[in-house]
C-alpha cells in the first residue's frame, strides 16, 4: 500500500510538473465543448433555392411567396432557365431547384392537377433528403389552402388532421444531440489515449526500466499508473455537465447518482484500453496513429451523429460492441428522457463486459521485461 | 539519388504507421460506405390503436410494410407510453383516436409522437410517417379526386440512392493526404533535427533544396499510391463513380499535395520536437480540416467566424473540387476559381516555408 503512495505522489507530481500535460488535461475539454457545438451542427436550415418560374402567373408567384416567408429556405435565385439553374447547382452555390411549368395555373385549373419537378443536389444525403421532405410539405400545405379557396370547399372530404409533437427536444435543438455525445467523446479521449501516450513516453525515456527493476509489483505499478487518470476524467466529465448546464442549459432529467455509476464503470474500462494501446505500441507517434485510428472508428460507428439502427446487421453489430455507443446512449437517455437504471441495464452489461476485456487483456500483455 | 534511397527507407521500415496509414482509409471507406446511412430504415413504432378495425388494421400493414418504419407495439392506450421511450423500444409512436377513420366526413385527428433527442431522426420519421398517412387516405376514397393537385417530381442528382458515401469519399481524400504529407513530413524532418542527424546532412555537398526534395518525394509516392488506393476501393466496392477527366483530378491532387508538403515543411520550422511537431498538426491541422472542410459538418450552419476561418484552409477548396470533378463530372472552367485560390495558397506556403527553412543549426 505505501508503495502504492508513491507511485500515486510520482505521477500527480509529473503531471502538475509538465507544462503541456496540464493544459491539455483542463483546456482541451473547456475548448472542445464551447467550439465543438457551434462546429458540428447538422441542423438542415437556409437551404439556397432556386425557383424557375416559366408560368409568371398569380398562383406561381403565390407559391413563391410561400418560400420568402419559411426560415428552411432562401431564394438565391428566380431565374428563366432550367439550364442557367442547373449551373448553379454544379457551381455549388445552390442546393435545390423548384421548377414551374409554363401553364401551370391554366392546368390546375382546367385540369384539375398540375406537375412541379423539384432537382436536388443529392451528394449530401442529409441535405437532399430533408429538403426534399420540407419542400413537399411547404407545397402541399399550399396546395390545401388553394384547393380550399378556388373550389367550394364543403363537397371535400378534409384531410386527416396530423399532429406532430416531439418529445424531450420540442425545439429541436440540434445542441441537446450533439453536447452530451461530445462530453462522452471528450472523457474517451482524455482518459484513454492520454494516459496511453503517458506509459509509452516512459518507454521512450526508458525511465520504464528504472520502475522495472525496483520491487514494485505489476498491479501496483497498474493502479499507479492508472488511478490519477482515473480522477482527471471523472474530474473532467463533471467539468463538461457543468459546462452543459450553465453555456448550453441542457438540463439533466434523470438521476445524476445513475449518471455518474455509468461514467465511473466506463472510465476503468477506457483506462484498461488505453494501458493496452501502451502495452503494444513503441514509440508516441505510433500511439498517436492507433489512437487516432480508434477514435475515428468509435466516432462513426457510435452513432454520434447517425442512427445506429438504420445501420446494416454486421455494422450494427460491431457498433454495439463498441463501449462507446452504449455509454453515449446511456448519457443521452438519461440527460434528455430522464430513463432510470433499470431501463439502461443491457447497455451497463455491455459495458461491464469491456471492462473486463480490456483489463484483463492489458494486464496479460503488460510485462515487467523488455 | 542515395538521399532518395534513404528517405524511402524511413518511409517503409516503420510498418506500424504504415499499417495505419493504409488501414484508416479502408476502415473509412468501408464505414462510411456501408455503416452510415442518413436515411431512416426499421424506426421501431409504437402504434396506439383503442379499437382494433379493419381500416385501422390496413392501416397498420401498410405502415409496416414500408422500409422504413418496423411496428413494434400495438397498445390500446396511450397510458405507459413514455416508459416505451425511455427504454428505446419505441422511437416514435402514432396515435389513433377512438373512431379512426380516414374517409369520414369530419376528418379524425391523429398525433405522431418522435423521440427528437436526434432532431433529424424526428424530422424525417414525421415526415415520413405524414407522406404515408396521405397515401392511405387517398387510396381509402378512390373516387373523390381532390382538385387542383399540384404533384412533386423529384429528382435526385448525382446520388439518387442518397448514399452517405458521396460526400465522404472526396473528404476522406483530403484527410488522408493532409495526414501523410503534412504530419509525416514534418515529424520526419523534426526527428533529423532532434537525433542531431540533421547537421550531418547539412553539411553534405547537397544543396539545401535537393534535400527537402528528396525528403518531400516519398511522402508524395505515398500520398499518391493512397490516392489511387481510395479511388480504386471507392469505385468498385462503393460505386463512387469518376465522371470528370482523371488527368485533371489528379493535377488538383498533384498541387494540394505540394498544398500540403510546404505546410508540413512550414510546421517542421518551427517546431523543436516531435512531440510539439505531433501537436501542431493535430490541434492546428488535422482538427481544421476535419471540421471546417464541410465533408462532416456542413459550413453554412457554423457561426460566420467559423465560416470565415474555413477561408484559410486550403482542404476546403480541394474538397470542393474534388467532389465537383468526381461527382458532378464537371471540368476546368467551372472549378477555375478555387484552383486558383488553391494554387495561391500553394505559392504562399511554399515561399513562407523555403524562405525560414534554415540551412544552418543554431
Amino acid at each position: 500500500m505505501r508503495i502504492l503512495l508513491f507511485i500515486l505522489r510520482k505521477e500527480f507530481i509529473q503531471i502538475f510538473r509538465d507544462r503541456m500535460m496540464l493544459p491539455m488535461l483542463l483546456l482541451m475539454p473547456l475548448m472542445q465543448l464551447l467550439i465543438l457545438p457551434f462546429a458540428a451542427d447538422m441542423d438542415v436550415r437556409h437551404l439556397k433555392i432556386i425557383i424557375v418560374d416559366n408560368d409568371h402567373s398569380p398562383v406561381s408567384k403565390s407559391l413563391i411567396s410561400k418560400f420568402t416567408a419559411s426560415d428552411l429556405f432562401e431564394i438565391y435565385a428566380i431565374s428563366g432557365s432550367y439550364n442557367e439553374a442547373l449551373k448553379l447547382i454544379e457551381t455549388d452555390k445552390a442546393d435545390i431547384i423548384l421548377q414551374i411549368p409554363h401553364g401551370f395555373e391554366r392546368n390546375l385549373i382546367r385540369e384539375g392537377s398540375e406537375k412541379v419537378a423539384i432537382t436536388a443536389d443529392a451528394i449530401n444525403g442529409v441535405k437532399a433528403g430533408l429538403g426534399t421532405s420540407y419542400l413537399n410539405a411547404i407545397i402541399q400545405n399550399f396546395n390545401q389552402d388553394i384547393a380550399l379557396e378556388w373550389s367550394n370547399a364543403t363537397s371535400l372530404t378534409p384531410p386527416l388532421d396530423v399532429r406532430y409533437s416531439f418529445w424531450y427536444n420540442p425545439y429541436l435543438r440540434y445542441k441537446n444531440f450533439i453536447v452530451p455525445a461530445i462530453l462522452v467523446l471528450l472523457v474517451t479521449v482524455i482518459s484513454g489515449f492520454v494516459s496511453a501516450l503517458n506509459i509509452v513516453s516512459e518507454k521512450e525515456k526508458g525511465t520504464i526500466e528504472q520502475i522495472n527493476v525496483t520491487p514494485i509489483k505489476k498491479w501496483e505499478f497498474i493502479i499507479g499508473k492508472v488511478l490519477p487518470f482515473w480522477l482527471i476524467g471523472i474530474f473532467d466529465f463533471s467539468l463538461g455537465l457543468l459546462i452543459m448546464y450553465y453555456v448550453y442549459g441542457i438540463q439533466i432529467v434523470g438521476s445524476l447518482s445513475t449518471l455518474y455509476l455509468f461514467a465511473i464503470v466506463y472510465i476503468t474500462g477506457i483506462l484498461g484500453f488505453g494501458l493496452l494501446i501502451s502495452t503494444v505500441s513503441h514509440t508516441q507517434q505510433q500511439s498517436m496513429f492507433v489512437a487516432f485510428f480508434f477514435i475515428m472508428i468509435f466516432i462513426l460507428m457510435s452513432g454520434m451523429f447517425t442512427n445506429v439502427e438504420s445501420m446494416p446487421p454486421w455494422a450494427h453489430t460491431i457498433s454495439s460492441l463498441i463501449p462507446v455507443t452504449h455509454f453515449m446512449h446511456a448519457v443521452r437517455a438519461i440527460v434528455l428522457k430522464g430513463s432510470v437504471f433499470l431501463d439502461l441495464w443491457v447497455d451497463m452489461v455491455y459495458i461491464l463486459c469491456f471492462d473486463v476485456v480490456a483489463i484483463a487483456a492489458a494486464v496479460i500483455n503488460y510485462h515487467k521485461t523488455v | 539519388m542515395a538521399f532518395l534511397h534513404k528517405e524511402f527507407l524511413h518511409v517503409f521500415r516503420d510498418k506500424r504507421t504504415l499499417l495505419v496509414m493504409f488501414g484508416l482509409p479502408i476502415a473509412q471507406i468501408l464505414i462510411f460506405g456501408f455503416a452510415l446511412t442518413n436515411e431512416v430504415k426499421n424506426a421501431r413504432l409504437l402504434i396506439v390503436s383503442p379499437v382494433q378495425d379493419t381500416e385501422s388494421k390496413k392501416l397498420i400493414e401498410k405502415i409496416d410494410a414500408s422500409s422504413y418504419f418496423t411496428v413494434t407495439h400495438i397498445v390500446p392506450t396511450r397510458q405507459n407510453l413514455e416508459h416505451y421511450f425511455r427504454n428505446n423500444e419505441a422511437q416514435c409512436a402514432l396515435i389513433l383516436p377512438d373512431d379512426f377513420s380516414a374517409s369520414g366526413v369530419s376528418p379524425s385527428q391523429v398525433q405522431i409522437v418522435a423521440d427528437a433527442t436526434d432532431p433529424n431522426f424526428a424530422k424525417t420519421v414525421v415526415f415520413y410517417l405524414s407522406a404515408i398517412l396521405g397515401e392511405f387516405q387517398q387510396q381509402s376514397q378512390p373516387a373523390q379526386s381532390i382538385p387542383m393537385a399540384i404533384k412533386t417530381e423529384v429528382r435526385m442528382l448525382y446520388n439518387p440512392s442518397l448514399m452517405g458515401a458521396m460526400n465522404f469519399v472526396p473528404g476522406v481524400i483530403a484527410l488522408i493526404m493532409m495526414i501523410v504529407c503534412t504530419t509525416l513530413t514534418s515529424i520526419s524532418i523534426v526527428r533529423e533535427k532532434e537525433t542531431g542527424t540533421m547537421e550531418t546532412l547539412l553539411v553534405s555537398p547537397l544543396k539545401p533544396f535537393l534535400l527537402i526534395i528528396s525528403k518531400a518525394i516519398p511522402y508524395t509516392v505515398l500520398s499518391l499510391v493512397n490516392l489511387s488506393f481510395i479511388l480504386l476501393l471507392s469505385n468498385l466496392v462503393l460505386d463512387v463513380p469518376i465522371r470528370g477527366s482523371i488527368l485533371l483530378l489528379l493535377f488538383e491532387c498533384l498541387l494540394y499535395i505540394i498544398a500540403c508538403l510546404a505546410l508540413g515543411l512550414m510546421i517542421s520550422n518551427i517546431a523543436s520536437s516531435q512531440a510539439v511537431a505531433m501537436m501542431i498538426s493535430m490541434a492546428g491541422i488535422l482538427l481544421p480540416t476535419l471540421l471546417l472542410t464541410g465533408f462532416l459538418f456542413p459550413l453554412e450552419n457554423m457561426p460566420w467566424i467559423f465560416q470565415w476561418l474555413s477561408n484559410v484552409v486550403p482542404a476546403r477548396w480541394f474538397f470542393i473540387i474534388v467532389k465537383s470533378i468526381m461527382l458532378k463530372g464537371v471540368g476546368l472552367e467551372d472549378v477555375w476559381l478555387e484552383t486558383t485560390v488553391l494554387i495561391g495558397m500553394t505559392v504562399f506556403l511554399l515561399a513562407v516555408s523555403l524562405k525560414r527553412f534554415k540551412i544552418r543549426l543554431e
